[in-house]
């Protein structure tokens, strides 16, 4: 129980005051600007975008500023700012296989229609602090190949699936609606749609440590990242107004596709099962750990014994969103002196009665009024 | 309704939402200076809004709803007639004005030509060298794999 409390405000006031001052940090050192966050501190930009679940990179940006590089107080600002806007509806599914690709990699196949192309990663570096860029850095142009035409493709689970290696993706059912946990409170058993759009707007650090604890035996799990692919991908929206549909633009994404063991039965030949990961921008820790927990998930549809928490989806749908997560936990530091106040009446009580019993002073007990 | 279904105005304006989508507003502003706009009225005032962007489950299969994306859209009706629409990703209503107004002007006889040439024509030409641009960055970090061959002995 949260009791009304007045006589704060001034205190209040002055602390958001003292907050601001603290945001701005040496004024004799430039302010930081949205164009240099998003810029230059883009992957902590792609973080805020999926999980606060809006593409707005300068919103985010704004949301990183603000909240001082707390990453979980900004993705909560930019999910209160998606209240405060109409939905126009919602776009035509976004055609990975058509991406125009920055990077691509495959652990499964060496030689693969487009190849292995690394774009720009963290993999392969020392992970050696750089003392250059404790100054201005001047890195040289990036490398071209010149001529090279822009990279359409195929997906290594489209190559696998050509023999029926690997199982197909569910398909569509046009007279079920797409489910939509922003408009419809979660029911379990939830279906892979809305599991996918939880995961989707997870915490990465959740996530994760699930993906991570399903390869250590916590749940049936024996992966390889089929494909891990970064890049641009045209968005489309049906306008009712226009009479067809129109491009909104392109939007950077990263797509994992796990390629996990095997289902068969007496009637179908064994294939490849498969996870999926999907996130904003340049998130591939977060696809990767997607796909992962997308695999477990489908215990149930897949006959599996569900015995750890990666495979237990009112477990991990309801503890996911750190939003939601991190309001629960800090509630805890508002006033609930009336809660405490009666907690501690009935300790007292109870300790008397303990006292009684067995005739012995608490003596502690004054003390403590 | 997909792009094979629409006739010939209809696909070529989509073509052109898409260059003007990808571009950048002061550009577009820029070019259209070239014309002389004809006079005309906004129907819809440029609003934000939200769009949610779905994918497919596996990337193949059904959809799913991904996360949203701020949208701003606007719509203007030229003084001859034509109702021009502009949707773009973004929260920039003058961005959504100005594809509007190049959507109507692309369905006039006397403008269609002047768009094209003026305005999408060299705007195309900057999106495709920025495609190009990043495929050439791209394509430098392709794995090029050689086997190294055990020595005998």
């Amino acid at each position: 129980m949260y009791v009304a409390v007045k006589g704060g405000e001034r205190a209040i006031e002055n602390a958001h005051r003292l907050l601001a001052h603290e945001r701005r940090g040496d004024r004799d050192v430039p302010e930081v600007s949205l164009a240099q966050i998003s810029n230059q501190l883009g992957l902590a930009v792609d973080r805020v975008m999926t999980e606060g679940s809006l593409y707005d990179r300068e919103l985010a940006a704004l949301a990183i500023k603000q909240a001082r590089g707390d990453m979980i107080e900004a993705i909560f600002l930019l999910r209160a700012f998606r209240a405060t806007l109409p939905r126009f509806g919602s776009s035509e599914p976004v055609d990975t296989s058509q991406m125009q690709v920055r990077r691509r990699v495959s652990s499964t196949f060496k030689d693969m229609p487009g190849g292995q192309v690394l774009g720009p990663t963290f993999d392969y570096t020392h992970r050696l602090l750089d003392p250059v860029l404790t100054g201005e850095s001047s890195p040289e142009q990036p490398a071209v190949v010149t001529g090279a035409e822009p990279g359409i493709m195929p997906r290594v689970t489209d190559i696998l699936g050509r023999d029926g290696l690997i199982e197909a993706s569910p398909a569509e059912d046009p007279e079920k609606p797409v489910g939509d946990l922003t408009r419809d409170a979660l029911s379990f058993p939830a279906d892979r749609d809305l599991r996918l759009q939880n995961l989707a707007r997870a915490d990465e650090g959740f996530l994760l440590s699930l993906g991570y604890s399903s390869q250590r035996g916590y749940g049936r799990n024996h992966p390889f990242a089929g494909e891990i692919r970064l890049g641009e991908v045209e968005v489309e929206f049906m306008a009712e107004d226009v009479g067809f549909a129109v491009p909104l633009g392109s939007i950077t994404l990263t797509e994992c596709q796990m390629v996990n063991q095997f289902k068969g039965s007496d009637t179908e030949a064994p294939c490849f099962t498969r996870g999926y990961g999907l996130a904003f921008g340049q998130s591939e820790r977060k696809v990767m750990s997607m796909a992962l927990v997308d695999r477990t998930l489908r215990a149930r549809e897949l006959g599996e014994d569900i015995k750890a928490p990666a495979q237990d989806e009112e477990f991990v749908m309801s503890h996911s969103d750190n939003v939601q997560a991190t309001g629960f936990v800090e509630h805890l530091k508002l006033p609930h002196y009336v809660d405490f106040q009666s907690e501690l009446g009935l300790l007292r009580k109870l300790r008397k009665e303990f006292a009684d019993a067995n005739e012995t002073p608490v003596a502690l007990q004054e003390a403590a009024e | 309704m997909t792009s094979s279904s629409l006739n010939h105005q209809q696909a070529r304006r989509r073509e052109a939402m898409g260059v003007l989508g990808h571009s950048v507003t002061a550009d577009i502003a820029g070019y259209l200076d070239a014309l002389a706009v004809p006079s005309h009225e906004q129907l819809r005032q440029p609003e934000n809004g939200l769009v949610m962007l779905r994918g497919r489950i596996g990337g193949d299969g059904a959809p799913f709803n991904l996360g949203e994306a701020t949208v701003s859209r606007a719509a203007i009706r030229l003084a001859s007639g034509e109702v021009g629409f502009g949707y773009t990703l973004g929260r920039d209503g003058v961005k959504a004005h100005l594809i509007a107004l190049c959507d109507a002007l692309i369905q006039t006889v006397e403008f269609s030509d002047a768009v094209e040439t003026k305005v999408l024509t060299p705007l195309r030409a900057r999106v495709v060298a920025d495609s190009k641009r990043k495929a050439a960055e791209t394509a430098a970090t392709k794995v090029d794999f050689y086997t190294l061959v055990r020595g005998e002995g």
